[in-house]
């Protein structure tokens, strides 16, 4: 299982401006939910407060006000439930590739032949058997990525959560991890939350994208394409590509949706 | 363009490294400095008065007077010990605070300002203080260097762990890492290369400290042969130990680098190094 429920949340947070205290309200009652197994996008323009929702899920910030459910129960920090892909990969530049995906186990207690066993196994699935040894500045951006993605599998979390983690990425180095990830969920089946602020990347990984703007949930809208789409050339030329991709910029633009 | 041949050659460091072999080795350009400015200082000195000054072959024979006496190598000891003693306290002491101080905001609010203002401390005027307190001997040279060494490493360590990303940290909390774990696995690898700069700094700064302290106490280790020299106006004698001590620094100096390249060669390839 891993499902994962935003009610009502809230985040406020004072900003100091010139001298005058503001208070932001980065979350407005946020509320939508990953069925279990299921990839949602989190869409919006910088700002919106998509990032913020992802690391209050995380356990990183506190909310304001509202909860959060990881299968039922409260999210109160952080926890082996969830794991967390950053940004820009954040790998330990002092450790190897297999040392960092080691980390993130070492932290869980694994120890041992089992330590050596997962973090290879991991490292195997985004396909970096061969470049173990490389620091993270020997590596690309996108090796360097998967990495990241291997070290947050490793702990075994019902759910990912992956804070625009291909945003950093030359566009045919994301197009390559896009597909990796889908073909990763077909083989894991794990509950994926994925924030992004690229359109084309919302439609094509998720099968719900929630659009947000302002803090608020805008529109959470359902896409009609059929998995598996591991042959993302194909699925772009699909007419509900273009008209779910469509409907979402409308969202973005707080646009009424139209009737096709 | 510029920036896309930089880049490349950071990707692939052999082959930076190849086309570095191909210029004049560092160490030769470094040698050569050194014979040119050797010859000058021989050939300038000889005409100036050896009350008010001297070079490099009256120095050398004055060296190895010192040398075969004995006197050389007791002396050494007298200040190697002390030396040791205190820069390795300094080190074991300035660092783990530094490291505390800069993760929790608690302890920075209440030590930070001691740390400041340790680093200004006119420590000279408190030696004939700490001889009071300490004797002539080991100890107060020791404690001196100490003081003089360990607010440049803990301030150094204190900074490098307010410029640790807070992504980094981030990172140990999303795989529930307690605090400590925090500063032993993410910071301290990640303050690294500041707290080898902060050692670098304090080496100068000890070295002048045992010599200090030497000279108020004036019994024992190279400054005393210094400042005993000096007394006697037998220059090149009192140049023995100050060309001594440079070179101990130096060679310091370049273990502390050989060291910081070993525990974090991921620096230096992140970091710029293409230069002119």
């Amino acid at each position: 299982m891993g499902e994962v429920r935003l009610i009502e949340v809230s985040k406020r947070f004072a900003l100091r401006v010139g001298g005058a205290a503001q208070t932001v309200q980065a979350l407005d009652r946020v509320s939508f939910e990953v069925e279990d197994g299921e990839i949602v996008s989190l869409i919006g323009p910088s700002g919106c407060g998509k990032t913020t929702a992802l690391r209050i899920a995380m356990g990183l910030e506190s909310a304001t006000a509202g909860r959060v459910l990881v299968d039922g129960v409260e999210v109160k920090g952080c926890g082996y439930d969830r794991g967390m892909v950053f940004q820009q990969a954040e790998l330990l530049p002092w450790l190897t590739a297999l040392e960092n995906v080691k980390f993130g186990l070492e932290m869980k207690g694994v120890r041992g032949a089992a330590l050596e066993e997962r973090a290879m196994q991991c490292l195997e699935l985004v396909g970096l058997k061969d470049s173990r040894h490389r620091r993270p500045y020997q590596l690309s951006g996108g090796m360097q990525q998967r990495v990241g993605i291997a070290r947050a599998l490793a702990i075994d979390p019902k759910v990912l959560l992956m804070d625009e983690p291909f945003g950093a990425l030359d566009a045919q180095t994301r197009e390559g991890l896009q597909g990796e990830l889908l073909d990763l969920h077909r083989r894991t089946r794990k509950t994926v939350l994925f924030v992004t602020h690229d359109l084309d990347e919302a439609v094509l990984v998720a099968d719900r994208v929630v659009v947000m703007r302002e803090g608020r949930v805008e529109e959470v809208l359902t896409v009609p394409l059929p998995r598996p789409r591991d042959d993302l050339a194909t699925v772009r030329g699909r007419t509900e590509f273009a008209e779910t991709r469509y409907r979402i910029w409308r969202a973005l633009h707080a646009l009424p949706a139209t009737a096709h | 363009m510029v920036e896309s041949v930089e880049r490349q050659s950071q990707a692939f460091p052999e082959e930076e490294r190849e086309a570095r072999a191909a210029t004049v080795p560092r160490w030769a350009i470094t040698s050569a400095s050194l014979v040119v400015a050797l010859a000058l200082w021989e050939w300038l000195g000889r005409d100036i008065n050896p009350v008010f000054g001297s070079y490099p072959s009256a120095i050398a024979v004055a060296f190895w007077e010192l040398a075969r006496s004995g006197q050389l190598a007791t002396a050494l000891a007298q200040s190697l010990q002390p030396f040791a003693a205190g820069f390795g306290l300094a080190i074991l002491i300035g660092v783990p605070l530094g490291l505390v101080i800069g993760r929790f905001r608690l302890l920075e609010a209440a030590f930070g300002i001691y740390i400041t203002a340790g680093y200004a401390l006119p420590l000279i005027a408190l030696v004939p203080l700490l001889m009071l307190w300490l004797g002539l001997g080991f100890a107060v040279k020791a404690a001196v260097v100490l003081l003089m060494s360990i607010f440049p490493i803990c301030i150094n360590t204190w900074l490098g762990v307010r410029a640790v990303p807070k992504s980094l940290i981030d990172v140990g909390k999303s795989l529930v890492a307690s605090n400590a774990t925090i500063l032993r696995r993410i910071v301290l690898p990640a303050t690294l290369p500041y707290i080898m700069a902060g050692i670098r700094l304090a080496v100068g700064r000890a070295v002048v400290a045992m010599i200090v302290a030497e000279f108020f106490t004036a019994i024992s280790g190279l400054g005393a042969i210094i400042i005993n020299s000096a007394n006697n106006f037998d220059t090149a004698k009192m140049f023995v130990p100050v060309i001594i001590l440079m070179v101990l620094a130096s060679l310091l100096t370049w273990l502390i680098g050989a060291i910081e390249r070993r525990v974090a060669p991921w620096q230096a390839e992140i970091a710029g190094r293409d230069r002119e």
